[in-house]
């Protein structure tokens, strides 16, 4: 049956690595280093040579000495561990993030474009009313009914960020909707929702992944900054937003390590989310042409 | 559409808030178990045995008037404790719109308009700076110009007109780096965009002098995607303001709104996030009204208000 429309359809890459490849060298380092962050936060207790929650008070912002190579934090604990330890509540946040809100994003925009009238005009003005709502002053909002935590964060952020997600995914879908070869499909009989599974989204997906991936290093410092604010992780826990803010004291007494540290691998993890982003879309907008 | 997107979100703040649990006279009474007769007054003069429908109505009525109602923590006016603190945030938000409206756009201009060493180190530094959350930027702003250079206090607000732009300049830089960057890197490409354009190759070749053809025909045209970039990061700067604050020891709106939530102190959280909201939509329909001065083909309607 899809052999009639396929003509029509525009060829996807061979695979995800040759659309990797097509990002050029600057998205494969990327890719590279956003590699290696999600093999620390798989492994990170695995990793880690010492305590992330155990420390001596006596160690307070020691430098680094034999088996502690990036010294202590302010409550005596081994900084590289809980540099490590923390990769995973840094990193699974904002996947949580992305995954809700593309997931949501990407129904609400698809089944928008395909019913069009009542319903898109329903969607398009509940999602305008919710872009009123910042994130992190919906994370506030959540934390103060809920209490302060992850999971209260995480969805906050989910909800701010699926109408971004969907307007940009609206305007694609669209777009597909009116290709010739939905036309011929639906001609051919096909339903309504195995159009959109089998072919309206799989041609959106370039555009899907590059969206997450470039909300990604948004979530990742938004909740940063809700951790910060100690609405996030909840201390004795370690996450790399709270470590900046449990160890700033120490940076204003000459001791910047532990809060700098941290900082450098939030800003890392996210300029590489933000190239590697910025490169798909490029791709995802240079086959649309 | 504004007015529609103010009472959806403030019925938004306001439900959320009452379906939270925990009793706000737990809180009024510091857990003490109180005589029938006196949590009756006390639910009486907070409106607490009214229906939810009433009780959201007052609460807006009462808003409209700037009565936000009384802090259940500080048993003071919400209003009152609002108006001393909003100064502090809307001055950093200023002094942060205009770093990145003056430096964000200069730097984008000059990539665009000059291609070398300068564009690509532009492009580098922007990558870079555009993914510094402005926590991080605080502490890096902090040590490098408080600790070792001390040129500039690391905390508090400063007194006077020059005390407080003094003691305002590293939040506001904090608070700008990451958006600066973004509006100078969209500048840069909105602009070299239109410089490639036919009808702009065509003014070159034609010898219209450099200066009025990127006055008359490149700026003009590159001015609606710098505004939309410039107004979305200006307004998300709003909410932001609170990290910075919280990471100064700043006696802004956002951080009273911190520690309201986490003393469960619910007319605050109401009414700051109301003046956010507001603030927020105020600065969308700013930018949405500006379109229709950059470019006359934008039609304003009725969609605006």
């Amino acid at each position: 049956m899809s052999d009639v429309a396929a003509p029509v359809e525009k060829p996807a890459y061979r695979s995800w690595f040759a659309l990797l490849r097509a990002t050029g060298a600057a998205g494969v380092a990327s890719a590279v280093v956003i590699a290696m962050a999600t093999l620390v936060a798989a492994l990170g207790p695995a990793l880690a040579p010492d305590s992330p929650f155990l420390g001596q008070l006596s160690y307070s912002y020691v430098g680094s000495i034999v088996g502690h190579p990036l010294g202590f934090d302010g409550q005596g604990r081994d900084l590289l561990s809980r540099l490590l330890v923390g990769a995973r509540t840094s990193m699974v946040g904002p996947l949580a993030v992305v995954v809700l809100c593309v997931a949501v994003g990407t129904v609400l925009a698809v089944s928008a474009a395909w019913r069009r009238g009542a319903y898109d005009a329903f969607v398009s003005s509940g999602l305008d009313i919710l872009f009123a709502f910042p994130g992190i002053l919906l994370a506030i909002l959540a934390a103060t009914v809920f209490g302060a935590g992850l999971v209260a964060a995480t969805l906050a952020l989910s909800i701010a960020y699926t109408p971004y997600v969907a307007r940009v995914l609206r305007g694609a879908a669209l777009r597909e909707r009116s290709q010739q070869y939905v036309a011929a499909l639906e001609v051919q009989g096909a339903s309504a929702l195995s159009i959109c599974l089998r072919h309206l989204i799989p041609n959106m997906l370039p555009l899907i992944v590059a969206q997450g991936t470039i909300l990604f290093g948004y979530a990742m410092v938004d909740l940063a900054a809700i951790s910060f604010l100690g609405l996030g992780v909840q201390p004795p826990n370690p996450d790399w937003g709270v470590m900046i803010s449990e160890n700033q004291s120490g940076v204003v007494q000459g001791y910047p390590l532990a809060a700098l540290s941290a900082g450098i691998c939030i800003v890392v993890v996210v300029v590489a989310f933000n190239i590697l982003g910025e490169r798909l879309y490029d791709q995802a907008q240079a086959r649309r042409r | 559409m504004l007015v529609a997107t103010l009472l959806v979100s403030s019925f938004i703040i306001f439900s959320a808030l009452f379906i939270a649990p925990g009793n706000p006279i737990a809180v009024l009474s510091g857990g003490r178990t109180l005589p029938p007769e006196s949590v009756k007054i006390l639910e009486a003069r907070y409106h607490l045995d009214d229906p939810f429908l009433t009780q959201y109505w007052l609460w807006l009525k009462g808003a409209l008037h700037g009565d936000f109602g009384i802090s259940i923590a500080l048993r003071e006016n919400v209003s009152t404790l609002i108006a001393s603190r909003i100064g502090t945030t809307a001055a950093l938000v200023l002094y942060a719109s205009v770093l990145i409206l003056v430096i964000g756009i200069g730097l984008g201009l000059v990539a665009g308009l000059r291609r070398g060493l300068l564009d690509t180190s532009v492009l580098a530094a922007t990558a870079i700076s555009a993914a510094i959350p402005s926590f991080v930027a605080a502490i890096v702003l902090i040590l490098l110009f408080s600790v070792k250079l001390t040129v500039f206090p690391s905390l508090g607000n400063g007194r006077g007109v020059f005390g407080t732009i003094y003691h305002l300049t590293l939040p506001a830089v904090a608070l700008a780096i990451s958006s600066l960057a973004i509006v100078a890197r969209v500048t840069r490409a909105s602009v070299r965009e239109e410089f490639e354009r036919e009808h702009v190759q065509t003014a070159v070749s034609r010898g219209i002098p450099s200066r009025q053809l990127i006055r008359r025909h490149v700026l003009r045209n590159a001015a609606i995607p710098i505004t939309t970039i410039a107004g979305i990061t200006i307004a998300s700067l709003i909410a932001i303001a609170a990290v910075v604050e919280r990471a100064f020891g700043l006696n802004g709106l956002g951080a009273y709104l911190v520690a309201a939530a986490n003393s469960k102190d619910f007319a605050v959280v109401q009414g700051i996030s109301l003046v956010l909201v507001a603030a927020f939509v105020v600065v969308n329909l700013l930018v949405d009204l500006l379109y229709a001065v950059l470019d006359p083909r934008v039609d304003l309607g009725s969609r605006a208000l």
